[in-house]
C-alpha cells in the first residue's frame, strides 16, 4: 500500500441545467469539477482553497459520495469510491467523515445532542453495542471540549462555536481516518474561529486523522494545512506544501489571491504589493477556452486562449497550471 | 450643484456649527424580548470627522450593527427601546428630532449599505429604476435627468456598460456589482456620511479588495465620513484611521489604527489579535480567547470581558472600568489600561 | 460563563445559557429523546391538559352516550315541539319534538368518527404523498403532484356528491356504511392541501445540512424521512388538521343537508343542525346547542394541535 489515503484522478462532476416545465430540456452543464487531481498522505491535512463557484465544495461532495461523479477515479486505500456499493459503502462511511459548514443548519433541531452524536452508532450498530453508546457519547462531547451532562440539550442551547464542536464529534463517533472539513470555520467569530481551529489540531494529532481542509479564507488554510490546492472554476491551478503555495507562489491566480487578503497590520498598508484582479469569476456554464483565468490575467497571451495548461512542474520544486509560472513573493 | 441643495435642505435645522459631523453619545439601547431585557447598547460614544474611516470592530452580538441602525433611525422598535443617550449630525440631536427631518437626512445627510446587496435591492425593480426614484422623490429631478444622473453613478462605482446596466433587475448582476450598485445607490443624495455595514462579508476576497479601494476612493474624492462596521481585522488594518472595538455593547478600546494593531490597550483586543491565523505566518497554537461571548440577557458584574480575561482582578469583578483616556483620541475601557501599554 | 475548551469548567456557572429553557434540564443524566422530552412538557401545560380533558369528554358522550342520558334520542313526541330548556329537558326540544339534549350527546359518536377518521386518512394519504414526493422530487414529484393538482381541482360539493351517489345507489346501506363513505368521500378531496403543504415543509427540510451529514454517515431513506424530515416539517400539516377537523364535521353537515351524507335514524350534530335551520328564529335553542358543542370540541382540538407542536419544538419550550 502507497502512502496516499486517498487518491483523486481526472475526477468530473457536471450538473446539467435543464429548462422545460413538463419536459425539461437540458441546455448546458455547470462544469463544477472538472478534471481534477490529487492525492491525499496518510495522517497529512491538504487545503483546498477557492473562491466561491470554484468547484471546492462539489469536490467534497464527489469525495463522500452525497453526489455522484461525472467521470474519474477516487480512491481510498487503494478502492474505488466512486463504484462502490451497499456493504462496501456502508464501511466507507466510518472512514471518511465530513464537517459541514453552517452550524445552524447542520444540526437537526429537533434532535438532543445525544441522539445527534449517537446517531451514527445507531446507524452502524457494530461499532458500539447498544449498551455503551450513551458512555461512548459522552466520551465524544468530552473529546471535543463540550459538557458531557448536556447530552439532553438541543442544539439551539448551543452557541455557534458549540454547536461546531457537536458537528465534530458526530464526525469522529465512528473513528474516521478521513473527516473532510468543508468551510468548518468560516460561520464562526474571530475568537471562536481560534478554539476550533486549535481543536480540529488537537484532534488530528490524538487521531491520526487525515483532513481534507476546504476553505475561502486563505489564513485558515495556511495555519491548519501540511499541502495547499488552489481551485478556479473547476480545476486545480496550483498544488504544493504550504510554504511552497505562500511563500513561492507561481500562478497568477494564486498571487492575485494571496495580495487580495488584508494583512492585519497598518503599517504595512502601503508597502505591500498589490494586484487587483478586474471583474468577476466566469459562469462555470460556459468557462473561457484555453486558460480559464485568461479572461481576468494580466499576462495573458494568445496561447493562454487556445492551449489549455497542464498542472505540472515548470519553475520551482511543484506544480502550478500557467504557461508563464514565475515565482513572486507576495506575502509579506 | 451640491452647496445649494445643502442650503435649501438644512436651512430650518439645529445645525450647530463647528460641531463634528456625526456624534454618538452615551448611546443606551435594550430590546425587550420574551425572555428578559437584553442590554444591546451600554453607553456608545464615538465620533466621525468628514474625510475620516472610523472602523467599528466587534464579534456577533457586540452592539456594532444595532448602534449603525439607530443612527439610521432604522432599529426595529420594539423589540428595541433606546434608552438613553443623543445622536448628534452636525450638532443637531437627531433622536430629537421629527420624522420629517430624519428622513431627510436618511440618504442625503447619512446614508447606509448593507452587507447582503441582494436583499437590500429590491428585486422587482431595475438597479436604474430603484436609483432614479430617489432622484426624482428627493429631488425633484425629471425622469430624463434622473436617468442620467444614475448612469453617471454607476460610472462612478465602475460598472461597465453603465447604460445597459440600468435596465437591469439585481438579479442579473453578480455578488460585487451588486454591492457596487448598492454604493451608487447610496450616493445618489451626495451623502456626507457613509455607513458600511460589513459591506464585503458576503464576498470573494479578490472582490472584496475591488470593493474596499472603490470605497476608499469614493470616500476621499468626496470627503466623506465613513464608518466600516466589520469584524474582519485584516480589513480594519487596510482602510481605518480610527478604530472602536465594541464588546457587549460597550466601546472597550478606540484608538487611531497604527497604535492599536502595534499595542492593543485591552486584553480583548488583545485576544483578538492572537486568536488570528495569520497569511505571514505558519503558526502553531493559536492563542484564544477562552469562553464565550456574554448573553446581553445578563451581563457579567463590573467589567464585561472579565469571566474571559487573562489579567482579572478583584475589582474587575466589581467595577466597570471607566475609559481610561491613554493618549489623545486612545481610550481604554480597561482597569489596567495603563499598565498593558506601558509593560512589555 | 462557559469555557468550551475545558470540559470541567463547563459547569460552573449557573447564568451560562441564558436563554435557553433551563428547565428542561433535568436532574439525572439518563439520555432523554424528543418524544420524552415533547411528553414531559405536555404534561405541564394547561392548554393540554384543558384541551386533552374536553377531548375525552366528548369521547366519553360518543361511546358510551348513555352514561350521560337515559333519554332515547329518536323518541318524539310533536306536542313539545320547539319547546324550550327547562329541568326535564335541559336543552329542550327541537322541530319534531325530539329531546335535544339527547340527540346532541348522541349526536357526538358520528360527528366525532367522521371528523377524526377523515382528518386521520387525509393527513395520512396527505403527508406520505408528500413526504415521498418532497423526498424523491423529479418525475415521482411530478407524477404525484399533478395526480394531486386533478384532485384539488374538483369543487368538494360536487365531487361528493359524485361519490356518495355513486356508490350509495346499491340498495340498503347501513349506518356504518355511510359512514365510511362520508369519510372516504371527505378524505379524498382534502388530501391534496395537506399533500402540499407537507411537501413544501419535506422539501425545506430536506435541504438542510444535517440531512446532508446524516447521508454522509450512511442514514437510510427511511431514517432520513422519519427521523430527520418528518419531525422538521410536521408543524404546519398539524395545524392544518386541526382546522380541517372542525372544518370536515361540518362537512359532514352539509352532505347531510344535501340528503347525501349521514341520515336519520342516524344522529349527528351535522344533521341536527340542518335541520334547525328552518326553524332557527321561533327556536334558536335547536341550533345553539349543537353548534356550541361542535365549537367546543373543534376548539379543543385546535388547542391540543398548538399544545403538541409547540412541544415538539425545542425552542419553544
Amino acid at each position: 500500500m502507497t502512502d496516499n489515503i486517498i487518491e483523486v484522478r481526472d475526477l468530473v462532476k457536471h450538473f446539467p441545467v435543464r429548462v422545460g416545465v413538463l419536459f425539461k430540456r437540458t441546455v448546458g452543464y455547470v462544469r463544477a469539477v472538472d478534471g481534477v487531481s490529487f492525492d491525499l498522505k496518510r495522517g497529512e491535512t491538504l487545503g483546498v482553497v477557492g473562491e466561491s463557484g470554484c468547484g471546492k465544495s462539489t469536490l467534497a461532495q464527489v469525495l463522500m459520495r452525497l453526489e455522484p461523479a461525472t467521470s474519474g477515479t477516487a480512491t481510498f486505500e487503494g478502492r474505488d469510491i466512486l463504484k462502490m456499493k451497499g456493504g462496501e459503502l456502508r464501511k466507507l462511511r466510518r472512514d471518511i467523515q465530513i464537517v459541514l459548514q453552517d452550524p445552524y443548519t447542520s444540526l437537526n433541531p429537533r434532535m438532543t445532542v445525544g441522539d445527534i452524536i449517537g446517531e451514527p452508532f445507531e446507524i452502524h450498530p457494530e461499532v458500539a453495542p447498544k449498551g455503551s453508546r450513551a458512555k461512548k457519547v459522552r466520551e465524544l462531547l468530552d473529546v471535543v471540549g463540550l459538557n458531557p451532562e448536556h447530552i439532553n440539550r438541543y442544539p439551539h442551547q448551543f452557541s455557534g462555536g458549540q454547536r461546531q464542536r457537536i458537528g465534530i464529534a458526530r464526525a469522529l463517533a465512528l473513528r474516521p481516518k478521513v473527516i473532510v472539513c468543508d468551510e468548518p470555520v468560516s460561520a464562526l467569530d474571530v475568537s471562536i474561529q481560534a478554539q476550533v481551529m486549535n481543536l480540529l489540531g488537537d484532534l488530528q494529532t490524538e487521531f491520526g486523522l487525515s483532513y481534507v481542509f476546504i476553505a475561502h479564507d486563505l489564513s485558515v488554510v495556511r495555519h491548519l494545512s501540511d499541502r495547499v490546492a488552489v481551485m478556479y472554476l473547476g480545476k486545480m491551478v496550483e498544488v504544493g506544501t504550504e510554504e511552497e503555495i505562500y511563500e513561492h507562489p507561481t500562478h497568477p491566480y494564486t498571487q492575485a489571491l494571496l495580495s487580495a487578503v488584508p494583512v492585519p497590520d497598518p503599517e504595512l498598508r502601503n508597502q505591500r504589493q498589490v494586484i487587483r484582479l478586474e471583474g468577476d469569476v466566469p459562469s462555470p456554464v460556459d468557462p473561457p477556452s484555453g486558460c480559464r483565468f485568461r479572461t481576468r490575467c494580466w499576462k495573458a497571451q494568445d496561447i493562454c486562449a487556445t492551449a489549455e495548461p497542464e498542472l505540472v512542474t515548470r519553475v520551482a520544486n511543484h506544480p502550478s497550471a500557467c504557461h508563464f509560472a514565475e515565482e513572486k513573493s507576495i506575502v509579506p | 450643484m451640491t452647496t445649494t441643495r445643502s442650503e435649501v435642505d438644512f436651512e430650518e435645522t439645529a445645525r450647530v456649527p463647528g460641531a463634528p459631523l456625526l456624534e454618538v453619545d452615551d448611546l443606551f439601547v435594550e430590546f425587550r424580548t420574551r425572555d428578559g431585557v437584553a442590554k444591546v447598547l451600554n453607553g456608545v460614544s464615538y465620533r466621525v470627522e468628514p474625510g475620516e474611516t472610523l472602523a467599528v470592530l466587534g464579534e456577533s452580538g457586540s452592539g456594532k450593527s444595532v448602534t449603525a441602525q439607530t443612527i439610521m433611525g432604522i432599529l426595529d422598535m420594539p423589540p428595541g427601546v433606546i434608552t438613553g443617550g443623543e445622536i448628534r449630525f452636525h450638532g443637531e440631536n437627531l433622536l430629537k428630532a421629527s420624522s420629517r427631518r430624519r428622513r431627510e437626512v436618511r440618504g442625503s445627510g447619512i446614508a447606509m449599505i448593507f452587507q447582503d446587496a441582494l436583499s437590500a435591492l429590491n428585486p422587482v425593480f431595475t438597479v436604474g429604476f430603484q436609483i432614479e426614484e430617489q432622484l426624482r422623490l428627493r429631488k425633484g429631478m425629471s425622469r430624463k435627468d434622473a436617468r442620467k444622473r444614475a448612469i453617471e453613478l454607476l460610472d462612478q462605482v465602475k460598472i461597465p456598460n453603465s447604460k445597459g446596466r440600468v435596465r437591469q433587475y439585481p438579479h442579473e448582476f453578480s455578488g460585487g456589482m451588486r454591492q457596487r450598485a448598492m454604493i451608487a445607490m447610496s450616493l445618489a443624495l451626495d451623502p456626507e456620511m457613509l455607513i458600511a455595514d460589513e459591506p464585503t462579508t458576503a464576498l470573494d476576497v479578490t472582490v472584496q479588495a475591488q470593493i474596499m479601494d472603490l470605497l476608499k476612493d469614493i470616500q476621499v474624492e468626496r470627503n466623506m465620513g465613513l464608518i466600516l462596521i466589520t469584524h474582519d481585522l485584516g480589513v480594519v488594518a487596510e482602510v481605518a484611521d480610527r478604530i472602536a472595538v465594541m464588546y457587549a455593547g460597550r466601546i472597550v478600546e478606540q484608538s487611531h489604527a497604527r497604535d492599536l494593531y502595534r499595542k492593543p490597550g485591552h486584553p480583548y483586543t488583545q485576544g483578538l489579535l492572537d486568536s488570528l491565523p495569520r497569511l505571514d505566518l505558519k503558526g502553531t497554537e493559536l492563542r484564544t480567547i477562552k469562553g464565550l461571548p456574554p448573553s446581553l440577557l445578563n451581563i457579567p458584574q463590573g467589567c464585561p470581558f472579565n469571566p474571559r480575561c487573562p489579567r482579572v482582578q478583584d475589582i474587575c469583578k466589581t467595577e466597570v472600568p471607566p475609559q481610561h483616556r491613554l493618549a489623545p483620541g486612545r481610550l481604554s475601557a480597561c482597569h489596567f489600561a495603563e499598565e498593558l501599554i506601558s509593560g512589555d | 460563563m462557559t469555557d468550551p475548551s475545558t470540559a470541567s469548567a463547563v459547569t460552573t456557572a449557573p447564568e451560562e445559557f441564558v436563554t435557553a429553557a433551563e428547565h428542561a434540564e433535568v436532574k439525572g443524566n439518563k439520555p432523554r429523546s424528543l418524544a420524552s422530552d415533547a411528553w414531559h412538557d405536555l404534561r405541564r401545560r394547561p392548554l393540554f391538559i384543558v384541551s386533552a380533558a374536553l377531548i375525552l369528554l366528548v369521547l366519553l358522550m360518543a361511546f358510551w352516550p348513555s352514561l350521560f342520558t337515559s333519554v332515547d334520542p329518536n323518541y318524539a313526541e310533536l306536542g313539545k315541539s320547539r319547546e324550550g330548556p327547562s329541568a326535564a329537558a335541559w336543552f329542550g326540544y327541537d322541530n319534531q319534538g325530539y329531546d335535544l339534549f339527547s340527540r346532541t350527546i348522541y349526536g357526538s359518536r358520528a360527528s366525532i368518527i367522521v371528523g377524526v377518521a377523515a382528518t386521520l386518512l387525509t393527513v395520512l394519504i396527505g403527508s406520505t404523498f408528500g413526504l415521498l414526493a418532497g423526498y424523491y422530487g423529479g418525475w415521482l414529484d411530478g407524477l404525484m403532484s399533478r395526480i394531486a393538482d386533478v384532485f384539488f381541482g374538483l369543487p368538494f360539493v360536487l365531487g361528493a356528491i359524485v361519490i356518495l351517489s355513486s356508490f350509495r345507489a346499491s340498495g340498503d346501506t347501513s349506518a356504518t356504511q355511510i359512514i365510511l363513505l362520508v369519510v372516504l368521500s371527505i378524505s379524498i378531496l382534502s388530501w391534496p392541501v395537506c399533500m402540499r403543504i407537507m411537501r413544501s415543509a419535506a422539501i425545506a427540510a430536506k435541504q438542510q445540512d444535517y440531512v446532508k451529514a446524516a447521508r454522509a454517515l450512511g442514514a437510510s431513506t427511511s431514517r432520513i424521512i422519519l427521523r430527520h424530515m418528518l419531525p422538521n416539517a410536521v408543524a404546519p400539516v398539524l395545524v392544518y388538521a386541526t382546522i380541517a377537523l372542525g372544518a370536515f364535521i361540518g362537512a359532514e353537515a352539509t352532505l347531510s343537508f344535501l340528503g347525501i351524507g349521514l341520515r336519520a335514524p342516524v344522529v349527528s350534530w351535522g344533521v341536527m343542525i340542518s335541520d334547525s335551520r328552518d326553524v332557527i328564529r321561533v327556536a334558536p335553542h335547536s341550533l345553539l346547542f349543537p353548534a356550541a358543542f361542535l365549537t367546543a370540541t373543534v376548539l379543543a382540538f385546535v388547542m391540543l394541535g398548538d399544545a403538541v407542536r409547540e412541544a415538539l419544538d425545542p425552542k419553544a419550550r
